[in-house]
C-alpha cells in the first residue's frame, strides 16, 4: 500500500500510545489504517468525534448480532441446566438433562438418523459433483443450460422441495409409483416406508444440493493453472494421471471446505423433515434439529431441548475444528513446510 | 436479460479450460469465441440425460399445477395435462390467505435485504476503515458468532422475542434477519481490498465519513453488495425453520409456513398445492434467472473464501 503523504500523519500523535501505535501501519491482514483528520481544531477532539462515528456506524449491527446471539448462546447454556416448561417458573437440575439425554432412545435414535444421512450425504453429493463438475468443465455446446438445470434446484426452498416431493412420491397417487409401475415395478411406500423414508430425504437433498457442489467445483476447477496442465501434456501425461495428479491435487483446499460445509448443513437438515414426514414413520426420519424442535416447541421441555442443541453445537464446533487440528499437528511434526498454502 | 443458455463464453468467470478431454482440432480457446459456436461432443450423451434427472421434478411441478384434479387422482396419474387448466390457480388466488403470505414474505425478505445493505456497509466501513476503541474485540465476537449454529440460539431467541412482545407479528420474523455478521464481514473485506487514495482525497476535499462511503465506496462495491442482496433474499426467502417457531396465527404466516400447512389442509387437491408450490418458487426462480451470473459468483465467492 501507498505510504501516505506526510500532513496526514497528524492524527496519529493523538491516539493512546497502544502497544500498536505504528506511525504507518501497513494496510494488510485486516489492519485498519489510522484516520487521516478533518480539518478540525485539536487531534484529540479529532479522535474522540472519530470514535463516536464509527461506534454510530456499527451500533446498530454489534445490537442485533451480539444481541441475538452470545445472549441467547449462554441463555441457552443456563436452560439447559433446568426444566423449563417455558411456562412456568423453571427449576434447577444441574446435569439432569445431559444424564436424561445420554439414555433417551429416541434421541439416541435421532443421532443415528443423522449420521447416516450425513454419512452417505457429504461423500455422495461431493463425489457426484465433482463428476458432473468435471465433465461440464470443457467448451461444448449447451454446457451453460447444463449447469443452470444442475443448480437451479438448490434455490428451492426445503418446504417447496418437501411438498413437491411429497406429491411426487405420494404411495396412491405419486408419479414415481406410476412410473415404476410402467416398468412393472409394485409400488413403493418411500416416505411412509419406514424402511425407504430417510433413503428417499436422502435423494431429496442429493436432488437439491448436489449444484451447489457443482459450481464451486466448476470454478475451482477453471483456478487451475493452464500452465501447469500444458506442462503436464507436453510431457506426455495421460489423461487420467492428468486427473490423478495436477488437478485433483489442487482442489485440495476446496474440497476440505465442501467437506466441511456439505456435512455443517447435513447434521442441521430439518426444514425438508418437518414438511415431508414429521419425522416419522416410527421416528425414522427423526433427526437431531427435529427431535430440539419438538421437545422445545411440541413437548415444552426447553431445558431438555437446550441440552440437545448444546449437544449438536459442540458436535459441529468439533467437525469445523478438526481441520485447523490436523494441520496445527502436521505443522508441529513437519516445521519446514509450515509455508505451504494453507488450506483456506 | 441473460437466459440461461446464453451467458458469454468471454465472461470473466467462465472459461473453459479443458482438463480432462482432448481438445478438438482447432479448439483452442480463442478469446471471445461465440458460444453458439461451440460444438457438439460425445459428451452431450452422458449430460444430456443427467441434466433431464435435475430438470425433471421442477417440469412435473409446472405440468401438475396446470392439470384439472381428475388428471392428477387418477392411477396411474396422466403424464402429460390434456390442456391446460388454472382451476388450482385461480384456487389458491381467490384463497384470501395466499396473497398475504405473499406480502408477508415478500415485506421480510425485501425488509431483510434493504438492511443488511445498510448496517452492513455501516458496519463494515467502520471495522475496515475506522479505528476506535474496542473494534478488534467486537470484530473478534462477530465472527465468532458466525460459527454458532441457529438451533442453539433459537429457543432463547424465541424467549426474546417474546419478552419484546413481537411472537406472532412480522417484527418477530424482521428483527432477527436485520443483519448478519455475513454481511459486515463480507463488505469489510471487500472495503480493505479498494484503493484508499480516493478516499483520502476525498476526505481531504472536506466530505464527510458518510458522504465517503455514500459517493465513493460504495458505488465501487457493487460485487459485494449484490452478493449480500442475493444470499440475504436467498435464505430469508426460504427460511421455515424461524418462522415455524415465532408465528401461530395464520394471518402473519410467511409464504414458505402458508405453504406447508396449506398441504396439510388440501392434500386431496394436488393442483392447487402445486399451483401455490410454484408461486413460492416463483420469485426465485426469476431471480435466479435474471441474475444468473451474480447468483453463481455470489455463491462461489461465498464459498471459495470460506
Amino acid at each position: 500500500m501507498s505510504r501516505l503523504p506526510t500532513p496526514l500523519t497528524l492524527a496519529d500523535r493523538g491516539e493512546k500510545r497502544g502497544p500498536r501505535t505504528r506511525t504507518r501501519p501497513l494496510l494488510g491482514k485486516g489492519d485498519p489504517a489510522p484516520d487521516i483528520p478533518p480539518g478540525g481544531r485539536s487531534p484529540r477532539r479529532r479522535l474522540r468525534r472519530e470514535t463516536a462515528t464509527a461506534w454510530a456506524f456499527v451500533a446498530p449491527s454489534v445490537l442485533v448480532i451480539l444481541g441475538l446471539s452470545v445472549v441467547p448462546v449462554v441463555w441457552s447454556l443456563l436452560l439447559s441446566f433446568q426444566a423449563d416448561d417455558l411456562v412456568t417458573p423453571s427449576r434447577w437440575v444441574g446435569l439432569d438433562n445431559y444424564r436424561a439425554l445420554a439414555q433417551d432412545p429416541h434421541f439416541d435414535q435421532a443421532v443415528r438418523n443423522t449420521v447416516l444421512y450425513t454419512a452417505l450425504y457429504v461423500p455422495l453429493s461431493i463425489g457426484i459433483g465433482l463428476f458432473l463438475a468435471l465433465a461440464l468443465n470443457r467448451r461444448i455446446r449447451l454446457v451453460g443450460l447444463y449447469r443452470t438445470l444442475i443448480f437451479v434446484p438448490f434455490v428451492i426452498s426445503a418446504a417447496a422441495q418437501g411438498v413437491l416431493f411429497s406429491f411426487i412420491l405420494d404411495p396412491e397417487f405419486g408419479a414415481a409409483n406410476a412410473v415404476l409401475n410402467s416398468f412393472g415395478i409394485s409400488p413403493q411406500g418411500f416416505l411412509n416406508d419406514p424402511g425407504q423414508a430417510l433413503f428417499a430425504l436422502l435423494a431429496i437433498s442429493l436432488w437439491s444440493g448436489t449444484g451447489f457442489c457443482v459450481v464451486v467445483l466448476l470454478a475451482a476447477l477453471q483456478d487451475v493453472p493452464p500452465s501447469l496442465i500444458e506442462a503436464a501434456r507436453l510431457d506426455g501425461t495421460g489423461r487420467l494421471q492428468l486427473l490423478r495428479h495436477v488437478v485433483l491435487p489442487s482442489l485440495g483446499p476446496v474440497m476440505v471446505f465442501l467437506l466441511l460445509w456439505q456435512a455443517i448443513t447435513s447434521l442441521q437438515v430439518f426444514d425438508l423433515v418437518y414438511v415431508t414426514t414429521k419425522g416419522g414413520p416410527l421416528g425414522s426420519t427423526t433427526v437431531i434439529v427435529y427431535f430440539i424442535w419438538e421437545q422445545a416447541f411440541k413437548n415444552f421441555t426447553a431445558g431438555y431441548g437446550a441440552a440437545a442443541a448444546y449437544a449438536l453445537a459442540i458436535a459441529l464446533l468439533l467437525l469445523a475444528a478438526v481441520p485447523r487440528l490436523t494441520r496445527a499437528l502436521r505443522d508441529r511434526a513437519r516445521p519446514d513446510r509450515r509455508l505451504e498454502g494453507a488450506a483456506r | 436479460m441473460t437466459t440461461a443458455s446464453s451467458t458469454p463464453a468471454s465472461s470473466s468467470t467462465v472459461v473453459y479450460a479443458d482438463t480432462a478431454g482432448p481438445v478438438p482440432a482447432g479448439q483452442a480457446a480463442e478469446p471471445g469465441r461465440r458460444r453458439n459456436r461451440l460444438p457438439f461432443s460425445p459428451w452431450h450423451l452422458l449430460l444430456a440425460p443427467l441434466c433431464l434427472v435435475f430438470a425433471i421434478p421442477l417440469i412435473w411441478l409446472l405440468l401438475s399445477s396446470v392439470m384439472s384434479d381428475a388428471e392428477i387422482n387418477r392411477f396411474p396419474p396422466a403424464l402429460w395435462p390434456s390442456g391446460i387448466d388454472l382451476g388450482g390457480y385461480r384456487y389458491v388466488i381467490g384463497n384470501a390467505m395466499f396473497p398475504r403470505w405473499f406480502a408477508n414474505s415478500l415485506i421480510v425478505s425485501v425488509t431483510a435485504v434493504a438492511s443488511n445493505l445498510v448496517l452492513g456497509s455501516l458496519g463494515g466501513y467502520a471495522f475496515a476503515r475506522m479505528r476506535f476503541a474496542g473494534s478488534r474485540v467486537l470484530l473478534a465476537l462477530m465472527l465468532a458468532t458466525m460459527a454458532i449454529p441457529f438451533q442453539l440460539t433459537m429457543i432463547p431467541t424465541f424467549l426474546v422475542m417474546k419478552r419484546l412482545g413481537l411472537i406472532d407479528s412480522l417484527g418477530a420474523l424482521i428483527v432477527p434477519s436485520l443483519v448478519t455478521p455475513f454481511a459486515v464481514f463480507l463488505l469489510r473485506q471487500f472495503f480493505l481490498s479498494l484503493p484508499r487514495e480516493l478516499e483520502e482525497a476525498a476526505w481531504l476535499d472536506g466530505c464527510s465519513r458518510l458522504g465517503v462511503l455514500w459517493r465513493i465506496v460504495l458505488p465501487l462495491s457493487r460485487p459485494a453488495l449484490s452478493t449480500v442482496a442475493v444470499l440475504t433474499f436467498l435464505t430469508t426467502w426460504n427460511d421455515l425453520t424461524w418462522p415455524l417457531i415465532a408465528i401461530n396465527h395464520d394471518t402473519q404466516y410467511t409464504l414458505q409456513l402458508g405453504l406447508t400447512t396449506f398441504q396439510g389442509q388440501h392434500h386431496t387437491r394436488w393442483s392447487a398445492v402445486m399451483a401455490g408450490n410454484m408461486i413460492t418458487v416463483l420469485p426465485v426462480l426469476l431471480a435466479f434467472l435474471f441474475a444468473q451470473k451474480t447468483f453463481i459468483q455470489s455463491i462461489t465467492s461465498s464459498g471459495l473464501k470460506g
